[in-house]
């Protein structure tokens, strides 16, 4: 499995970008987080406050082993801009899998 | 037809409104008539003009800006708001600077209303403005807050075109200097009786031309300078808000009321069927808009709804006081379809980017509007005009405003745009447009959570 952060709106590119690669699904969820990339603040009527955590997009993608270097390949050239703030990437061992409507099991229910 | 002979000063005695064919004549009459007898300042009038005026401004704030605000994206929000808010403020102070007098201030001009009036000088609390009966005035200070809310709403309206990717200062910088050359010099071509258009015979009644087509136009070539919006055509786009839009939509409806039966100057028969034409008309578009989406989509959608509410009381506009009731509903359905088809198949075969669609509503829908106002002013189609009255003539008048205003605004609007492009800019780097405006410009951030 492939988790990664990246930048909200390069969610759609990197879904093209996983699609023409052949991977069939993901699971996407807003999170707020932080990392290098400071915050910003915001400042309503006099009063500032820093906002710490950043707005991203969490990307879980369960895929074959042979899939998996070329997903985060495919990731990493997509989401980068080179600035601070683009993200990370991390790579874990799925003890199995199931898809629910037809009981089919590991690399069968991807 | 909105016909106004402003008093230059409390001492002169204020022209009466004239009918367009009989303006000489009527002038002649009712000289003598005004030294002998004083013009009569109707309480009735002035409450419904100060009521009118309040809910002009209503339309721009909160109405056009929460209409607006929800149909761009949750991280831009604010930043239409802020541009509504603050073009309005700017107006406002502009229009009593040198924007009354460039625009009504005596001038015999046909493009311009002169210098005679400027910062308000002459004008008191007893300063008094004709209405369209001859021996009837509102006071000039009520004309003056009635036709700021107008100057105020217009520059508002076309931020829509480019919204989510331009420069605050650019659009503040940008909008003094449109309603300076753009504006008020049309305001005054259309409504003063020395105006290019108004010499002409066109009807437009509550600013068809002067605000719809005009503010449409300098979206468009907005747009088309600006660029589009970066994602444009591949990222999710949709409005964040359709319950926004459709709080600011009626908000827009009520205020329109203002807009159009303000017109009218007085509270009489005249104001009822300019009150009367504004519901049909906007009601018989939401229906057609939404019957045609219903039909093509298998949906009929809230921002359809919406849309069509607002290209109803766009075309209605300036046939609001010549047209009859059933006439409304015919401009109204008609318009949508124009509308329609244009927002949904030609400005995406043209591939240009507005981003709310000004230009597919406001000035499709105010062009439509101002066309068929000469066809259904016809008595004969229940309009008010007698049988005297050509439709082939009038049209052909209608025609000729449209065009000296597509012409006047369009090509002023691209020359402005390029100026402030070439020394402040108009546009913001693409960081802070894929950060959102509100953030990177405001500071502030519309919902949390």
């Amino acid at each position: 499995m492939i988790i990664a952060a990246i930048k909200p709106y390069k969610l759609d590119e990197v879904r093209e970008a996983l699609t023409e690669i052949g991977v069939r699904g993901m699971m996407v969820t807003e999170i707020k987080g932080f990392g290098m990339q400071s915050g910003h603040t915001e400042i309503y009527r006099g009063a500032e406050y820093a906002v710490n955590f950043v707005p991203k997009m969490r990307l879980e993608i369960v895929v074959t082993d042979s899939l998996a270097d070329t997903v985060v390949e495919t990731i990493t050239k997509t989401a980068r801009t080179g600035k601070i703030g683009d993200g990370k990437i991390f790579v874990l061992d799925v003890a199995s899998a199931l898809r629910v409507r037809t009981g089919d099991v590991d690399d069968d229910a991807l | 037809m909105k016909k106004f002979a402003i008093s230059a000063a409390a001492l002169l005695v204020a022209l009466p409104a004239l009918a367009q064919e009989a303006t000489e004549a009527v002038a002649e009459a009712a000289a003598p008539v005004a030294e002998a007898a004083a013009p009569v300042m109707d309480k009735g009038d002035v409450s419904w003009m100060m009521t009118s005026t309040v809910l002009v401004l209503f339309m721009t704030l909160p109405g056009l800006a929460l209409f607006y605000g929800g149909l761009v994206r949750s991280k831009n929000m604010l930043s239409i708001l802020m541009q509504t808010t603050l073009i309005a403020c700017l107006i406002m102070v502009l229009w009593v600077v040198y924007g009354y007098s460039f625009t009504f201030g005596g001038s015999t001009s046909p493009y311009w209303g002169g210098t005679g009036k400027l910062f308000l000088s002459g004008v008191t609390a007893d300063s008094m403005a004709a209405t369209f009966s001859a021996g009837f005035v509102i006071p000039e200070f009520l004309f003056i807050a009635f036709q700021m809310t107008f100057a105020a709403i217009t520059p508002a309206l076309i931020i829509g075109a480019f919204a989510e990717r331009v420069k605050f200062s650019a659009v503040l910088l940008f909008s003094a200097l449109w309603v300076t050359l753009v504006y008020f010099p049309v305001a005054h071509m259309v409504w003063d009786v020395s105006g290019l258009i108004f010499v002409m015979g066109a009807i437009d009644f509550a600013g068809g031309t002067v605000v719809h087509i005009n503010a449409g136009i300098a979206a468009l070539v907005g747009c088309l300078v600006i660029g589009k919006r970066v994602g444009y055509g591949k990222e999710n786009m949709a409005p964040h808000s359709m319950v926004m839009t459709m709080i600011g939509a009626s908000m827009l409806w009520v205020g329109w009321f203002g807009f159009n039966v303000g017109s009218n100057l007085e509270a009489n028969g005249g104001a009822t069927l300019a009150m009367i034409n504004t519901f049909l008309a906007t009601a018989a578009a939401t229906l057609v808009w939404s019957l045609l989406e219903s039909v093509q989509r298998g949906k009929a959608s809230m921002l359809g709804a919406a849309s069509g509410m607002v290209t109803g009381l766009v075309a209605i506009t300036p046939a609001c006081g010549t047209v009859g009731p059933m006439g409304a509903i015919a401009l109204g359905a008609i318009a949508v379809l124009a509308c329609y088809f244009f927002v949904t198949v030609v400005k995406n075969k043209l591939k240009y980017d507005d981003s709310l669609d000004v230009f597919g509503i406001h000035g499709v829908g105010g062009i439509v509007g101002a066309v068929l106002t000469g066809v259904f002013s016809a008595g004969s189609l229940g309009g008010v005009k007698g049988e005297d009255y050509s439709i082939a003539a009038q049209l052909w008048i209608q025609i000729e405003a449209v065009a000296i205003t597509l012409v006047w605004s369009g090509v002023i609007s691209y020359l402005l745009y390029k100026l402030i492009d070439m020394t402040i800019g108009l546009r913001v780097d693409q960081d802070t447009e894929r950060q959102g405006l509100d953030l990177a410009v405001h500071g502030e951030q519309a919902y949390h959570g």
